[in-house]
């Protein structure tokens, strides 16, 4: 059995590296305690946030790029002249923000933290700075006036925000996003049927859109709390203290009114931390193995759907190039460098939200095609180059017996080039896999996202990692065994090569 | 069958061929010898339009060949080539069809061909040259003599009025030549309009009803064997012949 040793090795190889994971995730030591005192010794406090959630929490100040702006910026200015230290700001992806806090990257973490009782479990949770409401968006004319009235509907959200618990919770279909603007822009261009976030977003985003309305009424209430790691209760402390200092003196009132933020809600009593969400996944059952696996045929369908547009599309291409005149060989290189030398996360924006105004695609096409459209490139140069390598005289030969240009390509010179092309098309395959995880960007829910997603719900990411890693192998592998049974099918027509 | 007049091509400013004018009756074989460099692939080349040229016109088997046609007379030159066969120096047949499926795919592609009738040709033009049990094998798997007598079978397959060779036999050994030569020569015994370049000096004088010595673009000498290979008039053929003869003691 020639195989048995290969096989081996691979089995092997994935051990080594699923250990090697597994050492590097469990090793992650707490960083010590006592960060009150240090960051006073230091005159210094760093605070994590996402520079992309925007305005009004923060931005980039426009008279000046390297100057953050926005109302929480003046919170930490205050907070930190109250415990006698400067602040410094740290730019970290705002999902990330508890895992890096609990890490030790930085000493607290604020930017629209919302007080749940996960986070709470987790994590130590200041005293509010901000009581801010669930507003629920729709598109002006709609019918819907309660989260009841949007059962079986879609509706969008944010991912891990409070809003996404609430929806968990209802009988709605939950379609995530990772901006801001986007929900709102799918709203308008009737991809979803109603929005729910946070006042704050809503506010700027959504409801002074002209064709979206915001439903009067909050559906929650909730407060953004600033979050310190479990081992500093004395830093909470003084936390605490200070924020408590700041109302009393009426220093976030006029930080908040600075920033258009305040409203009676912040006078009337908070709302209690919500209790834990009844439908939030605590483990790795089999609801979520379902959802995995669910996620896996998202995967390999968004792959199969755009590789079969690709080829096509690359065959053309490189038919034009190799073949065509200076203006079909020239539109064919023009269309190459386009779609090779742009980001596909680019061109998937393009196709999902630049021509939602003329068509809208679905999140699935969308995503079928701008993968499609782009790989079409990629392959187009690996058929030129397989085209280009079938000696002359096969096309002479082909002509001299009367075959047309279109059947000397068909029965002649494209099988031969497939077969040349099949090694580098099973690795753009496999890296087509991967690469369709972008494509979470315009809402497609497929096996890397459904792995964030289970990362931060669990609390973990070992387990959703492993998971993710061994069924993107369980996809590739097969793939690349069954190219090598077909590569091995085509060449039994030439001799076999030696050196 | 085949008139030629005037015909002239150029490759940048060298003349390839120069004002070339020749007749072929039906049945003959024509014998195409002389120096390399001199035209002679070339000629054969225009003779199905494999290669445009500049000046003259060709008439082959009943189809008119004038300097620039292009796609506009597409379906004329499918045409032509359906009654023009052509055999190359490297063979080239398909590497990933088989015997059978080269020697049947222009008759049922161009021609639509039923499949049944084009495989049951195919089956008596390989009893033909003698590989009537190869059908099912592969190109790399046939020697180099055998390749060249199925692409002699693909070539006839199409059942042409006009067969070219060109160099048929300079890529083979020369224990293969012969099975080669013998193929080409039953052809012409049987009839077959040729034009054939070789440096075969036994094939010229003893198969080819006429020979023509190129050299330098034009058609240098042009008459039978006899007269041509045993009592050449022009220096270009004395050498030519000369330096053959010698090479094959």
């Amino acid at each position: 059995m020639p195989h048995r040793p290969r096989t081996f090795v691979a089995a092997a190889l994935v051990a080594c590296a699923t250990v090697g994971l597994a050492a590097l995730l469990s090793c992650r030591s707490e960083p010590p305690g006592g960060t009150l005192a240090r960051l006073q010794q230091r005159g210094e406090i760093t605070w994590g946030a996402d520079i992309q959630g925007g305005e009004p929490f923060l931005w980039e100040d426009p008279a000046d790029p390297s100057k953050i702006v926005g109302f929480e910026v003046d919170i930490m200015d205050a907070l930190a002249r109250r415990l006698g230290v400067k602040q410094r700001f740290k730019q970290y992806n705002w999902s990330n923000l508890v895992p890096s806090l609990e890490r030790g990257d930085f000493d607290i973490a604020m930017n629209g933290l919302e007080a749940t009782a996960e986070r709470a479990e987790r994590i130590l949770l200041s005293r509010p700075y901000f009581v801010y409401a669930e507003t629920l968006a729709i598109k002006k004319g709609a019918r819907y006036r309660t989260l009841a009235d949007l059962a079986g509907k879609r509706v969008a959200t944010l991912n891990q925000t409070y809003a996404h618990d609430l929806l968990r919770d209802a009988a709605v279909e939950i379609v995530l996003y990772e901006g801001n603007e986007e929900p709102y822009l799918d709203l308008e261009n009737g991809r979803v049927d109603a929005v729910l976030l946070d006042n704050v977003i809503a506010d700027r985003y959504g409801c002074n859109r002209a064709t979206v309305t915001c439903l009067p009424g909050d559906v929650a209430r909730g407060t953004y709390v600033i979050g310190i790691r479990k081992n500093d209760p004395e830093l909470k402390l003084a936390i605490d203290a200070a924020l408590d200092a700041m109302v009393a003196d009426g220093e976030l009132e006029r930080i908040l009114t600075k920033a258009r933020l305040w409203d009676a809600r912040q006078t009337e009593p908070p709302p209690p931390l919500p209790a834990l969400s009844a439908t939030r996944p605590r483990s790795f059952d089999g609801n979520q193995v379902r959802l995995f696996l669910s996620a896996t045929v998202v995967t390999l369908g968004l792959s199969l759907g755009a590789f079969l547009l690709a080829v096509p599309i690359g065959l053309l291409l490189a038919v034009a190039r190799v073949y065509g005149g200076p203006l079909a060989s020239g539109a064919a290189r023009v269309y190459i460098e386009l779609f090779r030398g742009t980001p596909v996360l680019l061109q998937l924006y393009v196709i999902y939200y630049g021509l939602a105004p003329y068509y809208a695609f679905g999140p699935v096409e969308a995503a079928i095609l701008g993968l499609g459209l782009n790989y079409g490139a990629y392959e187009a140069e690996v058929y030129r180059g397989a085209l280009s390598a079938i000696p002359r005289g096969q096309s002479e030969a082909a002509r001299a017996l009367g075959l047309s240009p279109w059947q000397s390509l068909r029965d002649v010179l494209v099988p031969q080039a497939l077969r040349i092309a099949l090694p580098p098309m099973t690795n753009d395959f496999v890296s087509l896999l991967k690469d369709s995880s972008l494509v979470s960007a315009i809402t497609v829910i497929e096996l890397t996202k459904r792995m964030t997603i289970a990362g931060a719900e669990l609390r973990g990411w070992l387990v959703p990692g492993l998971a993710c890693a061994v069924l993107y192998l369980a996809l590739s592998f097969p793939l690349s065994e069954l190219a090598r049974r077909l590569e091995r099918r085509l060449s039994r027509d030439q001799r076999p090569l030696t050196l | 069958m085949i008139s030629v007049r005037s015909l002239s091509k150029r490759h940048g400013t060298r003349m390839v061929l120069e004002n070339v004018t020749a007749e072929v009756a039906k049945g003959e074989t024509i014998a195409i010898v002389g120096p390399s460099g001199g035209g002679k692939s070339t000629l054969l080349r225009c003779l199905n339009y494999l290669e445009s040229f500049d000046g003259g016109e060709i008439e082959v088997a009943g189809i008119t060949l004038r300097p620039g046609m292009g796609s506009r007379e597409a379906s004329t030159l499918r045409q032509l080539r359906t009654r023009v066969g052509m055999v190359f120096q490297q063979f080239n047949l398909f590497p990933h069809l088989s015997v059978l499926d080269n020697i049947t795919l222009a008759p049922r592609v161009v021609r639509a061909k039923p499949s049944a009738d084009a495989v049951r040709h195919a089956r008596e033009l390989l009893d033909r040259v003698g590989l009537g049990d190869r059908g099912a094998s592969f190109p790399h798997e046939l020697s180099g003599g055998q390749q060249q007598r199925v692409a002699i079978a693909r070539a006839l397959a199409q059942e042409p009025a006009v067969m070219l060779f060109d160099e048929p036999t300079s890529a083979l050994d020369p224990e293969m030549r012969d099975e080669v030569m013998g193929v080409v020569k039953d052809l012409a015994t049987g009839g077959m309009t040729m034009l054939v370049v070789t440096h075969e000096m036994q094939f010229a004088t003893d198969i080819a009803t006429r020979v023509w010595v190129i050299e330098g673009g034009t058609i240098a000498e042009d008459g039978p064997p006899a007269q041509v290979v045993d009592a050449p008039r022009t220096a270009v053929a004395r050498e030519y012949f000369g330096r053959m003869k010698r090479r094959r003691v």
